[in-house]
């Protein structure tokens, strides 16, 4: 095929529609749930119903007289095979790491524990035969409170443990060198902030309850998991279980959703795998919604101790932050290491000439903790957004000209903050300018003056986010010097089919983001091929055997950059054919407008196609060419990415009854360079949902036994389309200097910034009524107290 | 057990069945049908909607000996002969109306079932109608919109969707082959 001078249109930028959407909208999706394998047995499992017990006596033989059981066991009956389940991310030396079995042995420290499991023909039979379990329970205390867990002489979560400290960790700039001594910094401030901020427990509440089907009936044991993470999953079930790793296959079909929720080995997946084990047949497990919100693991619940010094023209002198953050009854996969994530990020976008961090992780009879959607930042961004609105009260100015007069200028980047970190890039200015236009900053605030004046009984809110975030996680030598236990980098492979169409490998995961359609579009621009002519496998370790899976806003930041990678070795494998098919020397042969052409010749050029033709047949390819022309690439990134941006949300109050409603919501995002803008402005939507979800909505409660009250979607109260506005959002572009495509990472910052802009919306409402506070979630219960409690008009 | 006829997209089934069976269950573990999903067990989440005899339910409420001699449509049998989507399908792929699409079916059914009982919903009437369907991805902005471009294909039998995407959100418009 001979190729002309006509440059194909660019992909990447295009409001490109999914490729993923046509078996999601027909119901052709294949979730784990979905999968029937021959013999399939189905698994149900007996949980704990008390917050904290010694196990006296259990007995699993009366299940197996049930109709259709094939078998049960208890924690007991699989001690000595089922190992202990992983935390990856031990942040000091001396952190205590209670053991973690799938099924408990002796002690349950939670309500939702598992502690036995059924394996029968079908599901309800299994779930019908739970009943005929026998479990004695010896009641203990039950710790739940943070505070009092660190008390002197406080009840104990674990028995076999001295503490319910899990760690202290510490960042202090002085000692670290990237900054002054927060005491000396606050010895000479005119103004000092103090506050106390909680962040809620949540739950991630993805949609696609967690299933898992094992198959441990041949040589080779297969895993299909509802995960974000098939490869880390399959590394630690080899360790974790003593199987050899290159005999584990783990498969994540389509996965209906995860927000860090499904960033976990969990005890079902390895209590799934030990029952086909033993019953020697496919064993399925899904949990019910009840289940998942009792016993996936939650996220948040931290205690933030802030402490901020400034000059009385707003200039910020110091930080200070103790933090305090309950793991639950166990340590997650990356439990411990979710606060150190925030540890960076609460000097946000501020010049800060001193910085102190202490985060204590405490143990809780609770369900454990790990990362939802942010992970550290988002609490770290409410905190410091928070303080911030507080400090311009103070000072007596505009929320957006004091964080003006702070924040670093977009002439100043790259900028190393007193955290250490190096953002790359970022134009604070154009965003918040953007913002303030499209929200009519100045024109709200004048109604809100106006109805101050008044005594409006409705009261008018304006809330400020001036948000960053680090992206793409993450160059794994800073992994490592932070006691991560993996790296953080990320693989592609290219294939080239010998008809020209394209096979592109991803390691990571994606669960819902449109990975299939922008690794389709990257890989069209970079090979000129057409977008439909490229296909995205990813999510099963044997296709994918290399990967690192998807969290952390890192799949485009670093599996991104190891694409265009790849793709430019196959433009480099290629163009010795190219030349040989040009009847040229290599040296003058060029790849340009999407086909490989004699320098300065525009027509007459070989498309990759011909190149692929070519290296398939082999017959006459020049000394030394290797006939393929596929390629492989890992990337391990030298830094984090930023993305910033400022959120503006006006919210209504009604002083006597204390609603809130969103008027208006305003989302300026600068994700550096975009692949799809209808996916980026997804990303935004949903994430923004979340964030105002934390504000307003959600709240995981649990009653003084450490029961959970909000088991079910009535009571944790995910919002509905009629509990949220339609928001607007616009972008502003400063590309990511150190990457090839310039682009960032979306997938968290809606969450990240929304929720302050939200909570400072409802205090600012609130100001003329002595308000400085209202803990979330901002329910009218809460904000009529708080009105109450703030003692009138000022 | 119980004898029960369904026709289930265009099918019939007869089976003995478990009194206590759900519609759901039925559907996906005898039947097959197992583009339609369970996301809850207390029928807040929406994502088992189906039609029964044109009317949207959700089928974890109903049993399967309720259905007994009725229709069914579930999101399998919403696209017509040969394929071809419903406007409702085709809108929610134009406007990015899913992401991970685990409440996609339910949310389409409901949506398709919302457009029968009010075929010119204003945004408040379609984020009330769609209220028991919950969506953890998309904040529903996008669904909204995809609503009502399906009003608007429904309404003048195009059963296209009209592309009406502001040009700072989309700015470039190209067809998907689905």
């Amino acid at each position: 095929m001979t190729v002309t001078a006509q440059p194909p249109a660019a992909e990447v930028g295009a409001a490109r529609r999914r490729k993923e959407d046509a078996r999601l909208i027909t119901g052709q999706t294949m979730w784990t749930e979905n999968i029937v394998l021959p013999g399939m047995l189905h698994l149900a499992i007996l949980r704990s119903p008390l917050g904290h017990a010694r196990i006296t006596h259990i007995d699993t033989a009366p299940a197996l007289r049930e109709p259709n059981v094939v078998a049960a066991f208890s924690g007991r009956d699989v001690a000595d095979v089922q190992g202990s389940l992983p935390c990856a991310w031990p942040v000091t030396a001396d952190l205590v790491m209670p053991a973690h079995p799938p099924l408990a042995v002796d002690e349950v420290c939670h309500t939702g524990e598992a502690v036995a499991a059924v394996v029968a023909r079908d599901r309800a039979s299994a779930v019908d035969a739970l009943t005929a379990i026998e479990v004695d329970y010896e009641p203990l205390p039950v710790v739940l409170d943070m505070e009092e867990a660190l008390a002197d002489g406080a009840a104990l979560v674990h028995s076999d443990q001295a503490t319910n400290k899990a760690y202290t960790w510490v960042f202090d700039s002085a000692e670290a060198g990237t900054g002054a001594a927060v005491g000396e910094a606050a010895a000479g401030a005119e103004v000092v902030i103090r506050r106390r901020y909680r962040q809620q427990r949540l739950i991630p509440a993805f949609m696609e309850p967690r299933s898992v089907v094992a198959d441990a009936t041949g040589d080779q044991v297969t895993l299909w998991s509802a995960t974000q993470i098939p490869h880390v999953l399959r590394f630690l079930l080899a360790v974790g279980t003593g199987t050899p790793e290159h005999r584990v296959r783990v498969v994540a079909p389509d996965v209906g959703g995860g927000f860090g929720g499904k960033l976990q080995v969990t005890p079902e997946e390895i209590i799934t795998y030990l029952a086909s084990k033993r019953a020697g047949r496919p064993v399925k497990y899904t949990e019910t919604r009840s289940d998942s919100l009792l016993s996936a693991h939650h996220g948040r619940d931290m205690i933030q101790d802030v402490e901020l010094s400034a000059r009385r023209d707003g200039t910020v002198l110091g930080l200070s932050v103790r933090l305090t953050a309950n793991m639950g009854a166990y340590l997650g996969l990356v439990g411990p290491g979710v606060p150190i994530l925030g540890a960076f990020m609460y000097n946000a976008i501020y010049k800060f000439p001193a910085y102190r961090f202490e985060c204590t992780g405490v143990f809780t009879n609770t369900t454990f903790t790990d990362a939802y959607r942010g992970a550290g930042r988002p609490e770290a961004t409410y905190a410091i957004e928070r303080v911030m609105d507080e400090l311009a009260v103070e000072v007596g100015l505009d929320p957006l000209e004091v964080r003006r007069r702070n924040w670093i200028r977009h002439e100043e980047f790259p900028f190393t903050t007193v955290a250490g970190l190096t953002y790359d890039s970022g134009n604070y200015e154009a965003a918040t300018d953007r913002a303030k236009q499209l929200l009519g900053y100045d024109e709200l605030r004048r109604e809100q003056e106006t109805r101050r004046a008044s005594g409006d009984p409705v009261q008018l809110g304006i809330g400020v986010s001036t948000y960053t975030e680090m992206c793409g996680l993450a160059p794994s030598r800073v992994l490592g010097s932070l006691r991560y236990g993996a790296g953080g980098w990320e693989s592609a492979s290219i294939r080239v089919l010998p008809t020209g169409k394209v096979e592109v490998v991803t390691g990571s995961s994606p669960h819902g983001q449109g990975h299939e359609t922008a690794w389709s579009q990257i890989v069209a621009d970079q090979l000129g091929v057409a977008f439909e002519d490229v296909e995205v496998l990813h999510g099963d370790t044997r296709t994918a055997y290399k990967g690192m899976d998807t969290y952390g806003s890192r799949s485009l930041a670093v599996g991104g950059f190891a694409l265009v990678n790849a793709c430019k070795k196959v433009i480099d494998k290629a163009k010795p054919v190219a030349a040989h098919l040009l009847e040229c020397d290599v040296s003058d042969v060029e790849f340009t407008d999407g086909a490989f052409r004699v320098r300065g010749t525009p027509d007459g050029g070989r498309s990759l196609a011909d190149c692929a033709l070519a290296v398939f047949a082999a017959h006459d390819l020049p000394e030394g060419v290797e006939p393929t022309l596929d390629a492989d690439d890992v990337y391990d990134p030298v830094n984090f990415s930023f993305p910033h941006g400022t959120h503006l949300c006006a919210v209504e109050v009604d002083t006597e009854t204390g609603k809130v409603s969103i008027r208006a919501y305003v989302a300026v995002d600068d994700v550096g360079r975009v692949v799809n803008p209808m996916i980026v402005e997804g990303q935004v939507h949903g994430g923004v949902a979340q964030g105002v979800a934390q504000a307003l909505f959600e709240e995981a409660v649990y009653d003084a036994d450490g029961n959970l009250l909000t088991g079910t979607f009535v009571d944790y109260t995910p919002p509905s389309s009629a509990d949220l506005p339609d928001i607007v959002s616009d972008r502003t572009e400063t590309p990511a200097p150190d990457h090839p495509l310039g682009t960032k990472g979306v997938g968290e910052a809606g969450t990240i910034a929304s929720t302050p802009a939200v909570v400072n919306a409802v205090v600012d409402a609130l100001r003329p009524y002595g308000v400085d506070d209202v803990p979330m979630p901002c329910t009218p219960e809460r904000v009529w107290q708080a009105i109450r409690n703030g003692g009138g008009r000022s | 057990m119980t004898r029960i006829q369904l026709h289930v997209d265009g099918v019939r089934y007869d089976d003995d069945v478990e009194p206590r069976t759900l519609l759901v269950h039925h559907l996906r573990d005898r039947i097959g049908k197992v583009g339609t999903v369970v996301g809850c067990d207390t029928s807040n989440c929406g994502a088992c909607t189906v039609l029964l005899d044109g009317v949207s339910v959700k089928s974890c409420s109903v049993l399967a000996a309720q259905a007994d001699g009725k229709a069914v449509t579930t999101i399998e049998g919403l696209a017509g002969p040969g394929g071809q989507l419903h406007p409702v399908q085709r809108a929610f792929h134009e406007r990015h109306a899913l992401q991970c699409g685990f409440c996609t079916p339910g949310m389409i059914m409901a949506s398709v079932s919302l457009l029968a009982d009010n075929p010119d919903p204003s945004d408040a009437e379609i984020r009330e109608g769609l209220e028991g369907n919950l969506c953890r991805c998309t904040g529903y902005q996008n669904i909204v919109r995809a609503v009502h471009d399906a009003a608007a294909s429904l309404a003048d039998g195009t059963g296209a969707a009209h592309p009406q995407v502001p040009a700072q959100a989309v700015p470039e418009q190209r067809e998907v082959a689905v």
